[in-house]
């Protein structure tokens, strides 16, 4: 009963100065509003480097030549992959990657320019979860028997041949005739590579038809990815790479001319560079909350002092300390609610709207919404706080007599 | 119930230390019955303000007694004074000091917020009409202190004061924002009410309606200088007034 009339009174405190009650809302809306957005955008990072792990393959131990080391790009050899599938234990596969430069790629009358070739080894779609939805991949025989034959990305399929079948199609890459012999499922685009675009060829028949020309050599790698057999199996993995490959490459295996990673490795990097991103935007969050928290309390001051007669009245009439600090704090608490409450509106409806127009991906994190909800009423209880004890504090004598 | 409503003994408010030490009040001993409508006069500066907020509650002496209604609210704290002025006294101020935004009936009301029994709204609301229509207010109930006369304003202000049933009325200029005739009304309510037994101290500077009262206590230099039910007072002289008023 005591609350309902405090929050009455509070209540026509606000309605006295509605636009100036909304103004200093303002600064709590978009503290609220950003924390939830910053959320989402961080979520659906999150969300985006998580199905880049799961475009990987699942427990992948990924190798590949160091970077800035003079002559370790010449060092990855397909053989390497080879003394890796052969000797090191808790491994379920390999797949070796090269690609040489975009081709054009014809079929028929059509011609696609410039098109992504990747060599791979015969268990790339076991090792990298990718499957086969037409057709089949070719086997570690055609591999090294550098068999004329082609898988084709989803989409390079429709580009080619439509709804009919590409199987047992004839394509020309470069001047090559390949036999099409398997259509890959169609996986989209993931971290910037458009694996619906690419052509799958057997590696041994790109080193062979497409790579003789560059200078460095034509058996080597740009990547080998390891499959382990389980989570636990991937640190002896690593090291068991780390040790046949240095004593391949004659190196101290402390220095490598290699780089053997997880895929935890990748997503560290990928992450330490969001983070920065991240912590930035949670700061502007927070600040812009304690800015509209400082508004509120500036408004409050302000009130306070337009209406200390009112309060000097007020004390008159039997109102004790403590209801006049409930009064403004109830204001101020109000204020940072309403504030929380549209941001709220505003974050979840800006989210909605930052992801379907904007190029970054955006995932409403639940939990935001009452945490930023909270957050803004502690900024009211704590900003009002000061302007309420000096509305309390205030002698009623003086107040009184105050114009 | 014998005992005066309000009985001071020795009372003083000093201001500063030392020998910058101000009195405002030095020692004053008064009692007022219950029933007694009393005129409190003097020049400014005299302490007469400082007097009425001690009285009021509003303000603490420095030393001395004061006895309000059978308790000694001298060392109270500030929450119980709060309780002492929302229960035992109706103020009455020069201003009004009506709440610009609020009804008449909202404005009535508000003592009754502030009131440690659990009044339901309905309650509230019918003592409010009550008041209202005790100071001949009834069919103004919603209009705002901007949509009313001074003098309607100060009954609106006095059926504030009314509400909580106060023993002690404490009016300060009551009709010195008025014109004669308001003020004239003002003055037969608070005759009304003193006919009905409330007890009401006014301060005043205008010997005219210093005359309505009973009894005029005459404050000077932070002291009661003359004490009189037989209507005269050093005070009712327009000369020392405004000696005092400079």
């Amino acid at each position: 009963m005591k609350f309902k009339k405090s929050f009455r009174t509070a209540w026509e405190g606000l309605m006295l100065n509605k636009a100036r009650s909304f103004l200093t809302t303002l600064g709590v809306i978009i503290g609220v509003a950003s924390v939830i957005v910053m959320l989402a955008v961080s979520a659906g990072t999150e969300a985006s480097i998580a199905e880049q792990i799961n475009a990987l393959g699942a427990n992948l131990v990924i190798v590949s030549p160091s970077r800035g080391v003079p002559g370790a790009s010449r060092t990855l050899l397909i053989d390497d992959a080879y003394a890796i599938a052969e000797q090191v234990v808790g491994i379920t596969g390999i797949s070796a990657e090269q690609a040489p430069a975009p081709l054009n790629v014809r079929a028929g009358g059509t011609t696609l320019e410039s098109i992504a070739i990747i060599g791979t080894t015969a268990d790339f779609p076991e090792v990298r979860d990718y499957a086969v939805a037409e057709g089949r991949y070719f086997t570690v025989d055609e591999d090294e028997r550098e068999a004329k034959v082609a898988v084709l990305g989803a989409g390079i399929a429709k580009d080619l041949f439509g709804e009919e079948s590409a199987i047992g199609q004839t394509i020309t890459v470069g001047s090559t005739k390949l036999t099409v012999i398997g259509v890959m499922e169609a996986k989209g685009i993931v971290s910037d590579v458009d694996y619906d675009g690419r052509v799958y060829l057997p590696i041994n028949l790109v080193f062979q038809k497409f790579m003789t020309s560059t200078p460095m050599g034509a058996d080597r790698v740009r990547t080998i990815y390891v499959k382990a057999e389980s989570q636990d199996q991937i640190d002896s993995v690593i090291a068991q790479i780390t040790f046949l490959l240095a004593e391949r490459h004659d190196v101290d295996p402390a220095q490598p001319d290699f780089t053997v990673q997880t895929q935890q490795d990748i997503i560290a990097t990928q992450e330490a560079t969001t983070a920065a991103f991240r912590d930035l935007l949670a700061w502007v969050a927070g600040i812009s909350l304690i800015v509209g928290g400082i508004g509120i309390m500036n408004i409050m001051l302000v009130s306070v002092t337009e209406r200390t007669r009112e309060i000097g009245l007020r004390q008159a009439l039997g109102a004790r300390p403590a209801d006049v600090l409930m009064q403004f704090l109830l204001e101020a608490v109000i204020l940072s609610l309403a504030g929380g409450l549209v941001g709220v509106l505003v974050g979840v409806g800006g989210s909605y709207l930052f992801g379907a127009w904007g190029t970054m991906r955006t995932e409403i994190v639940p939990l935001s919404i009452p945490l930023a909800f909270g957050a803004a009423a502690v900024v009211g209880i704590f900003f009002g706080y000061y302007p309420a004890t000096r509305a309390a504090k205030l002698d009623p004598i003086e107040a009184l007599r105050r114009e | 119930m014998n005992q005066p409503l309000i009985e001071v003994r020795e009372l003083a408010k000093i201001y500063g230390e030392g020998d910058a030490a101000v009195y405002a009040l030095a020692s004053v001993d008064a009692s007022i019955e219950r029933g007694e409508f009393v005129a409190v006069m003097g020049p400014s500066g005299s302490g007469k303000s400082t007097l009425m907020n001690i009285l009021g509650c509003l303000d603490r002496p420095t030393t001395g007694a004061y006895m309000l209604d059978g308790s000694d609210v001298s060392g109270m704290s500030k929450n119980e004074l709060a309780a002492v002025r929302n229960r035992k006294i109706g103020f009455i101020f020069q201003s009004f000091n009506l709440l610009p935004r609020l009804s008449a009936l909202a404005n009535v009301s508000l003592p009754v917020m502030y009131n440690d029994d659990d009044v339901s709204e309905e309650e509230q609301r019918e003592r409010a009409i009550a008041a209202l229509n005790s100071v001949g207010l009834g069919d103004r109930l919603h209009h705002r202190p901007n949509q009313l006369s001074g003098g309607q304003q100060q009954r609106v202000a006095i059926a504030r004061a009314l509400i909580n049933n106060p023993p002690l009325i404490l009016a300060d200029e009551p009709t010195g924002n008025l014109d004669s005739r308001s003020s004239e009304e003002i003055m037969g309510l608070l005759h009304e009410l003193h006919a009905k037994g409330t007890t009401i101290v006014m301060v005043t500077h205008e010997p005219d309606i210093a005359t309505h009262a009973g009894r005029i206590v005459c404050v000077r230099d932070g002291k009661v200088v003359s004490d009189g039910r037989d209507g005269h007072s050093p005070c009712l002289d327009r000369k020392v007034l405004d000696g005092g008023k400079q």
